[in-house]
């Protein structure tokens, strides 16, 4: 019988994986359902299991079957592991993603999979923790905070018992490798969360999934239960999220799972010493996690030798939006933003010219492709005015409206903001405001109209006609003579207001929000109506 | 709905941290969240009603409303828009006949925003009864505009 191999990742199944495995089924294969091998221009894909190997054919439809099980299908590709895509990548994280059968033990110790948590319970705690800081693991979350520093807070901390926290909130659109390892290679995961466990001394862990990845909470949930008695005395539960986005900052996070509004709290104190039902708690995002069991098994040497700069070992980015081959690249940091977007994206899938790319989420900054010689480091993005995030990078065509983006970022913390700081609650609203009133300032001083009127007038009656709603009563109720609608106050404004949030707010929700704001702002100035750059782009 | 409840608690226990497990569970039995059962869940958990009334309005996920027959969950995140959402998140509340956020008033379907389903790259996404769906453009509207018919 022939063994064929099709992706059961979400993303797979939105494009009709589903359908594919049940026409290989029903021709007779043995069909392994696997993770996706992470490129999502050739899914649905269909590896063939020969005596040359596995060979690749993608993107397949359900009628392809009988043409690829023939071997003249044109959509024949051979090896998976050989397309540029793939074998420019350093796959510590996701070696086995796309490759195993998810849920099958045999599969992921056949893989090398337990290596190292075997490794690890060969060694003392301080040393598993000396590994971690040793390989330069920075927290893949996104704050990029050494995790060896963090283990150790939790395992000197006297207080018990203590907890192991992943957060699998993964909520910045534009990221998806969280859920792909969750769904492709769960194992990864839990022994990334049993050597935490093992270093620290925590005998119990949650992961906080979002509840928008259904197909990674029910694999997680199987995984848990199939792994138990490898991973015992340590225990494991899935904890679903509720569609708050905030939640995946870390202190929103566990009150979350204590059953509580998912509010941020004031650090100090820090998570390591008072965090989930106030014990010590190590919370670290899916890819931290997931990157210990390589670490532990082939040592912190063979990761720290990759990387650049303070940013030691591999970063899964994820290429997103508006791009041609779409889909989930790990290499190690250094790589620049250009040779991800146009060498290994492929430009845009409109095959328009690109206009900008949002790097880390909706709390990133907008680059434009001027800024494409930037290495992916911590430092050298959050010098340049941007973050990291994720590793989610989106890629706009020119189509994209700059000003419409600001406006959506502010617009996205206002419906997000967990309320508990005044910068992020009521800014964010504020904010969505001055967008509205700059974006009709620009369209009317654009749109040709029978009888110029004064530029204050025209803005406020221009909006108040398109608008209507809250926006028209919001002006109203505020007298809208007396509010200066002219682009450059509503500008200063604008960045008055990013100050405020950025210096004012508790967490990064409301911190960070002003970065696409204010980089649509600086890199796209024409977009807000400015007829001249406002500030020099990259300094 | 007062024995699931406490049915539920006999089996999951009674911490307050079971309260999103619970409140999860009430919505998956029930459809959606009743204010009238906020009493019961928070006598189960030992809570106060106005703390269980925060938690069900804090989530996005709870509603207080029976949604419709069937549910389309439309990425409008950064990544969709990318790819067009915007464009097709309108043309969906037309083909759909219901705003975004709303539920048709035959109750036949609710369109819902989401923000991102981590499907960026084959964008624009929905979740339509819970089955993902990428690539939504003019024909895809159409099925699945069939689809909720039913």
């Amino acid at each position: 019988m022939t063994r064929v191999y099709v992706s059961g990742d979400m993303a797979s199944v939105a494009l009709g994986a589903d359908d594919v495995a049940r026409a290989f089924a029903d021709a007779g294969c043995e069909v392994v359902r696997t993770g996706s091998r992470g490129l999502f221009s050739i899914e649905p894909l269909v590896e063939v299991e020969t005596a040359a190997g596995r060979i690749g054919y993608g993107p397949i439809t359900s009628a392809d079957a009988a043409a690829v099980l023939a071997g003249t299908h044109p959509a024949r590709f051979g090896p998976v592991d050989e397309l540029p895509f793939f074998a420019s990548q350093q796959r510590f994280t996701f070696a086995r993603c796309g490759v195993i059968d998810p849920l099958s033990l045999a599969d992921y110790a056949a893989h090398g999979g337990w290596k190292g948590l075997e490794a690890a319970r060969a060694l003392s705690p301080q040393l598993v923790v000396d590994a971690v800081m040793g390989s330069g693991l920075r927290g893949r979350g996104g704050a990029g905070f050494p995790t060896g520093i963090k283990w150790q807070t939790v395992l000197d901390a006297p207080a018990s018992p203590k907890y192991i926290v992943c957060n699998a909130d993964e909520g910045d659109s534009g990221t998806f490798a969280d859920r792909m390892l969750m769904e492709g290679d769960p194992y990864c995961l839990i022994e990334g969360m049993a050597i935490a466990a093992h270093a620290v001394g925590a005998a119990h862990g949650y992961i906080y999934i979002r509840s928008e990845y259904p197909f990674a909470c029910s694999t997680m949930r199987a995984a848990i239960e199939a792994s138990a008695h490898l991973v015992a005395p340590f225990t494991l539960e899935v904890r679903e999220g509720a569609g708050a986005y905030v939640c995946g900052e870390e202190t929103a996070l566990l009150d979350s799972i204590e059953g509580k509004r998912g509010q941020v709290r004031a650090k100090p104190p820090l998570p390591a010493i008072k965090g989930l039902f106030g014990q010590p708690t190590v919370i670290n995002n899916v890819l931290s996690l997931a990157a210990v069991p390589f670490i532990l098994a082939e040592g912190a040497e063979a990761y720290a030798a990759v990387g650049f700069g303070r940013s030691r070992g591999t970063m899964p980015v994820q290429l997103a939006g508006n791009v041609q081959h779409g889909g989930l690249y790990e290499i190690g940091f250094g790589v620049t933003l250009g040779e991800l977007v146009n060498d290994i994206g492929g430009g845009t899938a409109s095959g328009r010219p690109v206009r900008a790319v949002q790097v880390g989420g909706p709390l990133g900054a907008y680059f434009p492709p001027s800024m494409f010689h930037l290495p992916f480091d911590y430092e050298a993005f959050a010098q340049a005015g941007g973050l990291i995030g994720h590793a989610g990078i989106t890629v706009f065509d020119d189509g994209v409206d700059m000003a419409h983006m600001a406006r959506f970022a502010m617009e996205f913390c206002a419906a997000e903001s967990c309320g508990k700081c005044t910068p992020c609650r009521i800014g964010s609203t504020r904010g969505v405001e001055i967008m509205d009133r700059i974006i009709a300032a620009r369209d009317s001083a654009t749109a040709v109209r029978p009888e110029p009127v004064e530029g204050r007038a025209r803005a406020s009656t221009g909006s108040a006609r398109t608008e209507g709603g809250y926006l028209g009563k919001a002006l109203y109720s505020r007298a809208p003579d007396r509010i200066d609608v002219s682009l450059e106050a509503q500008t200063t404004l604008l960045r008055d207001l990013a100050d405020t949030m950025k210096y004012g707010s508790l967490c990064a929700l409301g911190g960070f929000t002003p970065y696409p704001v204010l980089s649509a702002l600086d890199y796209f100035p024409e977009d807000f109506g400015a007829t001249a750059p406002i500030k020099e782009a990259a300094e | 709905m007062d024995a699931f409840i406490e049915g539920w608690v006999a089996v999951h226990g009674d911490g307050r941290d079971q309260l999103l497990p619970l409140l999860h569970a009430v919505q998956e039995e029930a459809g959606y969240i009743d204010d009238a059962l906020v009493p019961a869940i928070a006598r189960a958990l030992n809570l106060s009603r106005a703390d269980v009334h925060g938690v069900v309005t804090f989530y996005h996920d709870f509603r207080r409303t029976a949604p419709g027959r069937h549910v389309v969950k439309l990425c409008r995140a950064e990544s969709c828009q990318a790819r067009g959402g915007a464009a097709i998140e309108v043309e969906a509340a037309q083909r759909l006949g219901v705003a975004m956020g709303d539920t048709r008033a035959d109750g036949q379907v609710s369109l819902e925003p989401v923000y991102c389903l981590g499907l960026c790259a084959i964008g624009p996404n929905a979740l339509v009864d819970g089955r993902p769906v990428a690539r939504i453009d003019a024909a895809a509207l159409d099925r699945i505009a069939l689809e909720v018919a039913a």
